[in-house]
C-alpha cells in the first residue's frame, strides 16, 4: 500500500493529473484566497465561464489542431519519402517552413476576415503552425532508417506497404513523436492567444484579466495552462519511453 | 537451379556484368569470387531481383524471374548481407520469424522453427529469443542473420560477403557452421567473397569473376591446379599456394590402408594441411588415420602428402 502511494506521488504524470483536476474543479473554492491576496478587486474569481468547460474547449482546440497536423504532416512526410512523391519534397519543405515563419497571432489576424470570429480561424492557425515540426521530423525519422535494414527487408520479400508499417514507421516513431510533441506544446500555449479571436479557451480569463487590470483572473487561467503543459510533457515522456524500449540503454 | 544466359548490367557508362552466362546446380555451395568491381555482388543481387539486368535471362528453378513478383521470388530465397541488417526494434525471435510471418505460418510452427534455428546456429534458444539485436555481439548478430535467412526453408540461400566484417575466430566458426548447415540441409548456396581462403574452404564450386566476365569455374582443386590465367594465379596466391593446395584435399584420399603407426591419429576428414601441421608438431613423417568413429583406417606418409602437390 505504501509502495503504491510512493509510486503515485513520484509519478510526474499521475501527480500532474491530480494537480490539474484539483485546479480545474476546485478553483471556485479558492475564492477566499484570491480575495485575501487581492483585496482591491471587486470580483476576485473569474465566474463568467466554468473552468472545466474552458479547459475542455482549450484541449479540444489544441488537441484537435495537433491531431490534424499529425495526420496531414505525417501523411505528407511519408508521401515525399516514397518514390512517387520524391519530387514534391522541396515544395513541401517550403510550404511547411512558411507556415512556421508567420507568427501565430498574424495567422489568427489574417484568418479572421476570411473565416470570421470563433474557433475555425484558431483551429486553422494552430494546425498550420504544427505542420512544420511534424513534417520535418517524419521525413528525418524515415530517412534515418539504416540502409542495411532496408536492404534486408527488401531482400527477404517485404513489399512497400509491409516495409513502411513493420520497419520504417516503428523505427521512425520516436523522431516523429518528438515532432508531434513540439507541435502539441506550441499549440497548447498558442491556444490561449486564440481567445483574442473569439475561441473560448483558458486564454479568456487571462485576456479579460489583462484588459480589466485583474491579476487574479490572469493567474487563474495561467496556472491551469501550466498544469496542462506539465501533464502533456509527462505524457509524451511516457509514450516516448514505450516507443524506444528496443534501444540500447532502455529498461 | 539458377541459370544466367547472356546477362548484362550497366550502371551509367560502367558495365558491371558483361554478357555473363553461368549456372548453379541444385545443392551446390557456389562461391563467387573476384576483386572489387568484378561484378560479383551485382550478380548475386540480380538473382533475387534487387537489381534488374539490362539484357539476358535469369532462371531460378526453371522459371524466368522477370515474370515473377519480386516479393514472391525473394520469400523463396534466403538473403544474408555483410552489414547484417537485423531489425533493431524486433527481438531475435521476431527477426527470425520475419519471412514465416510474411508467409502466414501458424504461430506454433514459427516458434518451433525459431528454436530449431537458434540451436542449429549454436545460440541458446531460451536465452536469446527475447533479446534485442543491440544486446548481441557481431558474430551472434550474423548468426541470427543466417537463421533469419533460413527460416522459411528456402531452396536457395544468397550470401553477400556475410562474414567479412567479423574477427577471424568468429569468421572461422561461422564458416564451419555454414559448411555443416549446407551438408545437413542440401540448400543451394551462392556465396560472394573476396577471400580466396574462405572460397577454397567452403565451395563445392568456385566461379571467378573479373570486370563483369567469368574468368574460370571449377572445383577448388581445379582452380588451384589448373588456373586459367595469371589473374587466377594472383588470386590463389603465389607464396602460400602449396598450403592452399593441401587445404583442399582430405587425409582419407592419401591414406595407405592396413598399415599402423604410433602417435595420435588424424581424422580422415581433416585436410592435408592440418595433417602437415600435425606431422611438423610431432616431428614425424607418418601418422595413423582414424575414421569418424575412431576406428583405425591406415597411415598417412609425408611422401604421399607431397605427391602430386606440385604445380601442374
Amino acid at each position: 500500500m505504501r509502495g503504491a502511494l510512493t509510486v503515485l506521488l513520484t509519478d510526474r504524470l499521475i501527480l500532474g493529473l491530480l494537480v490539474l483536476a484539483a485546479l480545474v474543479l476546485g478553483m471556485p473554492a479558492l475564492k477566499p484566497l484570491f480575495a485575501a491576496t487581492f483585496p482591491a478587486l471587486d470580483r476576485p474569481m473569474y465566474e463568467a465561464d466554468g473552468f472545466l468547460a474552458l479547459t475542455l474547449d482549450h484541449l479540444a482546440l489544441a488537441g484537435g489542431a495537433s491531431l490534424i497536423a499529425a495526420l496531414l504532416g505525417g501523411a505528407a512526410g511519408i508521401a515525399v519519402t516514397r518514390p512517387f512523391g520524391r519530387e514534391f519534397r522541396g515544395v513541401l519543405d517550403a510550404v511547411a517552413a512558411m507556415g512556421q515563419t508567420f507568427p501565430p497571432v498574424a495567422v489568427l489576424a489574417v484568418s479572421v476576415p476570411v473565416l470570421g470570429f470563433g474557433p475555425p480561424p484558431a483551429l486553422i492557425a494552430l494546425t498550420l503552425y504544427g505542420l512544420l515540426p511534424i513534417v520535418e521530423n517524419t521525413v528525418a525519422g524515415l530517412e534515418s532508417v539504416p540502409e542495411p535494414v532496408r536492404e534486408a527487408a527488401r531482400g527477404m520479400g517485404m513489399g512497400p506497404g509491409a516495409m513502411l508499417w513493420r520497419v520504417e514507421l516503428p523505427l521512425a516513431a520516436p523522431v516523429i513523436l518528438a515532432g508531434v510533441r513540439t507541435a502539441a506544446v506550441v499549440n497548447l500555449g498558442t491556444a490561449a492567444i486564440a481567445s483574442t479571436v473569439g475561441a473560448k479557451t483558458l486564454g479568456l480569463p487571462i485576456i479579460v484579466g489583462l484588459n480589466g487590470s485583474n491579476p487574479a483572473y490572469v493567474i487563474q487561467g495561467a496556472v491551469i495552462v501550466a498544469a496542462l503543459a506539465v501533464v502533456l510533457d509527462a505524457g509524451f515522456d511516457r509514450l516516448a519511453a514505450r516507443l524506444t524500449r528496443w534501444r540500447p540503454g532502455a529498461a | 537451379m539458377i541459370a544466367f544466359e547472356g546477362v548484362t548490367k550497366r550502371f551509367g557508362a560502367w558495365t558491371a556484368v558483361d554478357d555473363l552466362s553461368l549456372s548453379v546446380a541444385a545443392g551446390e555451395f557456389r562461391v563467387l569470387i573476384g576483386p572489387s568491381g568484378s561484378g560479383k555482388s551485382t550478380v548475386l543481387r540480380m538473382m533475387n531481383r534487387l537489381i534488374a539486368p539490362d539484357a539476358g535471362t535469369i532462371r531460378v528453378e526453371g522459371e524466368d524471374i522477370a515474370r515473377l513478383k519480386p516479393e514472391t521470388l525473394r520469400r523463396r530465397m534466403g538473403y544474408v548481407i555483410q552489414s547484417i541488417g537485423l531489425f533493431p526494434h524486433w527481438t531475435v525471435e521476431r527477426n527470425i520469424a520475419a519471412v514465416p510471418d510474411l508467409l502466414g505460418w501458424p504461430r506454433a510452427r514459427v516458434r518451433d522453427r525459431v528454436t530449431e534455428l537458434l540451436t542449429l546456429l549454436n545460440l541458446d534458444a531460451e536465452r536469446y529469443r527475447g533479446a534485442f539485436p543491440h544486446e548481441l555481439s557481431g558474430g551472434q548478430q550474423q548468426r541470427v542473420g543466417v537463421a533469419r535467412a533460413l527460416a522459411a526453408e528456402p531452396h536457395i540461400l544468397l550470401m553477400d560477403e556475410p562474414f567479412s566484417a567479423l574477427d577471424p575466430i568468429t569468421r572461422g566458426a561461422l564458416q564451419a557452421e555454414m559448411a555443416a548447415i549446407h551438408k545437413a540441409t542440401g540448400t543451394t548456396i551462392v556465396f560472394v567473397t573476396h577471400d580466396m581462403d574462405e572460397a577454397l574452404t567452403l565451395a563445392s564450386r568456385i566461379a571467378i569473376l573479373d570486370r563483369g566476365r567469368l574468368v574460370q569455374t571449377g572445383t577448388p582443386l581445379d582452380i588451384l591446379t589448373r588456373p586459367a590465367d595469371d589473374r587466377v594465379r594472383d588470386l590463389v596466391g603465389r607464396e602460400d599456394w602449396g598450403l592452399k593446395r593441401l587445404a583442399v584435399e582430405t587425409v582419407a584420399e592419401r591414406t595407405r590402408p592396413g598399415e599402423t603407426a604410433p602417435g595420435d591419429p588424424l581424422a580422415a576428414g581433416a585436410s592435408l594441411r592440418q595433417a602437415l601441421a600435425a606431422m611438423v608438431a610431432c616431428g614425424t613423417d607418418r601418422l595413423p588415420v582414424a575414421d569418424g568413429q575412431g576406428r583405425p583406417m591406415g597411415v598417412l606418409h609425408l611422401a604421399d602428402l607431397l605427391r602430386g602437390a606440385d604445380r601442374a
